[in-house]
C-alpha cells in the first residue's frame, strides 16, 4: 500500500511535509527494487540542498543508488539509527526508515500523489 | 592459442573473410597524417644477438658489493620458497577473481593478505593493494577529501619526496590545496603541522619513520587534527611495524606503505606493492578490491570480492578510484614471506635491521666532520651531515664498489651534504666498517 498522505518522487523518494519541516524516505518499490540494503549515506545536518539535487545514496546487495532531494531546504536530523541498521529502510521504509528531516525552503512541486505515484510504477513495467 | 605472428597466409585468409584487399585498406579509416611516420624499429635479431646485446646493456650497470641505499625501498633477504611458490601457475596466471567459483585460491590469498596487513597496521581494514606506496598514498588523500568534502591538505615535507612529487602530479587538475610544512632539520616539525591543520582541512599525511629515519609518535598530532575533523594519513615501513607503535594505536584514519620490503626484489624499481588499510568508518571511502570470507548455503567456507557498490566496472561515474587494479601476484608473495618469517621472524628482521643501523651510525658519527642529522630515536635508516657535498661523496665510493646512500640535496635545498643511510638484516658488521673506513678516507 502507498501512503496517502505524503508525496512521491519519480525517483522513488518519498517526503512528508509538516509545517516547515520535510521527512524524506524511499518508497517501498524502491526498496524491494534495491533488495537487501547494507549502507545508507546520509547529508550532514545543516547541509543544504535545492530540489532534485543529490543528497546521499543507498547500497545494496546489488547496486548503489543516488537519493534525490523531493523539496529544497536545510537538514535538521538525519536518521542515525540507519548507520548500523539499514535493513530498516527495507523492513519499513514509510516509518522507521526514514532518511533525513528537512526545514524546507519552499512547498513541493511537481510531485506526485499515491495514486499518481502507483500508476507511474506500473508505467515502468511492473 | 599460441602467441606467434601471423603468416602470410593467414593474414590473405582473414583480409578475404572481410572484403579487404590489403592490410591498407583495412586501416583506410585512418588518415595518413594521424598515421605514425615509422616505428623506428631495428631489424629482426636472432636469440643469439639478442642475448649478447641485453649481456652488453646489463654490463653497463653498477654492481655494488655493498650499498646503503634505501630512501623508501630496502634490500631485505627473501626466503626461496617465495618465488617458488608465486610462481605456481596457479597463481602466475591468475586474471582478477571476479568469479568465485573459478578464484577460491586467489581470494584466500588475498583476503589473507589483508588480514595480515590490517594486524600489522593496527586497523580494521585493508584492500587488495593497488600499484605502489605512492599511489596508495594519493588514494589516501582522496579517501580523506571526499569523507570531510575540503580541499585542503596538509602534508609534511619529512615525508618521502619521491611520492611528493607523485602527489603533486596526481592531484595537479584537482581543485585541491596541497599545504607543504617544512621539515625541521630533518626531523618531523610537529609545531609547523598543528599551526597548519584548521577546520578546512581534510586530511594530514605524516610518514613514520620519516623520510630521514626518525621514529615519531604522531599521537597527539591526530587527536588535534581529528578536533579538526580532518583525517589522519600515515605512511609507513611495514617491516618496522613489526616494532613499532601501530598507526592504529596512534590513531590514524588510514595507513599506506610500500610493500616493497615484504618479499619483493627492489628490481629496479618495481612492480611494487601499495598496501592500504583504514578504519571500519572509512571503509566505504577505501578504492579498490576487498576479498570477503562467506559461507555458502551448504555452511562451506567461500570467499569473494566485498563492497563493490562503488567499485569502477559498477558505477564508473561514483567510483572511488578509477585506478584500482591491484598487484594480486605482488601481494602474493607478501603474504608468502610474511608467513615464512612469521611474527618472530618478522621482529627479529626489523631489530637486526635496526640495531646494524645503529652501530652505523655510531660509525659514521666517529669520523672527524662527520654529524648526526637524524634526531632522536630512528630505525634502520638514519641521515647524516657531511663536511663535502653528499653527491659527490657518493660517487667516490661509488668507484670502489660502495653505494653509500643516498644524497639528500636532490629534493631537499640546504641539505646538499646530507646523506641518507639504510641498514637491513644483509648489512654485515664488516660492510658497516669497510664502509666507515672508506668515507674516512675520501673525507680526509
Amino acid at each position: 500500500m502507498i501512503p496517502n498522505d505524503r508525496l512521491y518522487a519519480k525517483s522513488h523518494e518519498w517526503v512528508k511535509v509538516e509545517g516547515d519541516t520535510a521527512t524524506f524516505g524511499i518508497t517501498d518499490f524502491a526498496q524491494q527494487q534495491l533488495g537487501d540494503l547494507t549502507y545508507v549515506e546520509l547529508p550532514s545536518v545543516g547541509d543544504t540542498f535545492a530540489a532534485g539535487d543529490e543528497f546521499g545514496s543507498v547500497e545494496s546487495v546489488k547496486a548503489a543508488s543516488e537519493l534525490y532531494a523531493p523539496v529544497g531546504g536545510e537538514v535538521v536530523e538525519i536518521n542515525e539509527s540507519l548507520e548500523d541498521a539499514p535493513e530498516k529502510v527495507n523492513a519499513d521504509p514509510y516509518g522507521e526508515g526514514w532518511l533525513v528531516k528537512v526545514k524546507t525552503s519552499g512547498a513541493p512541486e511537481g510531485l506526485l500523489d499515491a495514486a499518481g505515484y502507483q500508476a507511474a510504477i506500473e508505467s515502468e513495467g511492473h | 592459442m599460441p602467441y606467434v605472428p601471423h603468416t602470410p597466409d593467414e593474414v590473405r585468409e582473414m583480409l578475404a573473410v572481410i572484403g579487404a584487399k590489403s592490410v591498407g585498406e583495412l586501416f583506410a579509416e585512418i588518415k595518413d597524417e594521424m598515421r605514425p611516420k615509422s616505428f623506428d624499429l631495428p631489424e629482426g635479431r636472432s636469440e643469439m644477438e639478442v642475448l649478447a646485446h641485453m649481456e652488453r646493456l646489463a654490463a653497463k650497470n653498477a654492481n655494488p658489493e655493498i650499498s646503503f641505499l634505501g630512501a623508501g625501498f630496502y634490500d631485505h633477504h627473501i626466503p626461496a620458497a617465495v618465488d617458488a611458490l608465486s610462481s605456481r601457475g596457479e597463481f602466475y596466471t591468475a586474471y582478477t577473481p571476479y568469479q568465485p567459483e573459478a578464484s577460491q585460491g586467489t581470494l584466500q590469498a588475498i583476503f589473507e593478505y589483508q588480514t595480515a596487513m590490517s594486524r600489522l597496521m593496527g586497523l580494521e581494514c585493508a584492500n587488495a593493494s593497488v600499484y605502489d606506496g605512492g599511489t596508495a598514498l594519493y588514494e589516501a588523500l582522496m579517501m580523506a577529501v571526499r569523507q570531510t568534502k575540503r580541499r585542503k591538505v596538509v602534508v609534511s615535507e619529512s615525508l618521502n619526496p619521491i611520492y611528493r612529487v607523485m602527489l603533486r602530479s596526481y592531484t595537479t587538475n584537482l581543485d585541491l590545496e596541497l599545504v607543504t610544512v617544512p621539515h625541521a632539520e630533518g626531523n618531523t616539525n610537529m609545531d609547523g603541522l598543528l599551526a597548519a591543520m584548521d577546520g578546512e582541512t581534510a586530511a594530514v599525511l605524516v610518514q613514520n619513520p620519516n623520510f630521514f629515519g626518525s621514529v615519531n609518535d604522531f599521537s597527539a598530532l591526530f587527536s588535534a587534527a581529528h578536533e579538526h575533523k580532518a583525517v589522519c594519513v600515515l605512511l609507513t615501513y611495514p617491516v618496522l611495524q613489526s616494532v613499532l607503535k601501530t598507526p592504529g594505536e596512534m590513531g590514524a584514519d588510514v595507513a599506506v606503505a610500500e610493500g616493497q620490503s615484504l618479499g619483493l626484489p627492489l628490481s629496479f624499481g618495481g612492480p611494487y606493492l601499495g598496501v592500504m588499510t583504514c578504519t571500519r568508518k572509512m571503509v566505504r571511502q577505501l578504492p579498490g578490491r576487498v576479498a570477503g570470507r562467506t559461507e555458502d548455503s551448504e555452511g562451506r567456507t567461500g570467499y569473494v570480492l566485498t563492497l563493490q557498490a562503488r567499485e569502477q566496472h559498477i558505477r564508473r561515474q561514483k567510483a572511488t578510484s578509477n585506478i584500482c587494479s591491484n598487484q594480486a601476484l605482488c601481494a602474493l608473495r607478501a603474504i608468502i614471506h610474511l608467513s615464512l618469517l612469521g611474527e618472530e621472524g618478522l621482529r627479529r628482521t626489523a631489530l637486526l635491521s635496526m640495531e646494524r643501523a645503529h652501530y652505523a651510525a655510531e660509525r659514521l658519527a666517529a669520523i672527524p666532520g662527520v654529524k648526526m642529522l637524524t634526531q632522536g630515536s630512528f630505525g634502520n635508516e638514519f641521515a647524516v651531515l657531511l663536511p663535502v657535498n653528499a653527491y659527490e661523496a657518493v660517487s667516490r665510493l661509488l668507484e670502489r664498489n660502495v653505494v653509500a646512500g643516498f644524497p639528500l640535496g636532490r629534493y631537499y635545498e640546504g641539505l646538499e651534504n646530507g646523506l641518507l643511510v639504510a641498514c637491513t638484516e644483509k648489512t654485515s658488521e664488516e660492510q658497516i666498517g669497510l664502509f666507515a673506513e672508506m668515507l674516512r678516507g675520501v673525507l680526509a
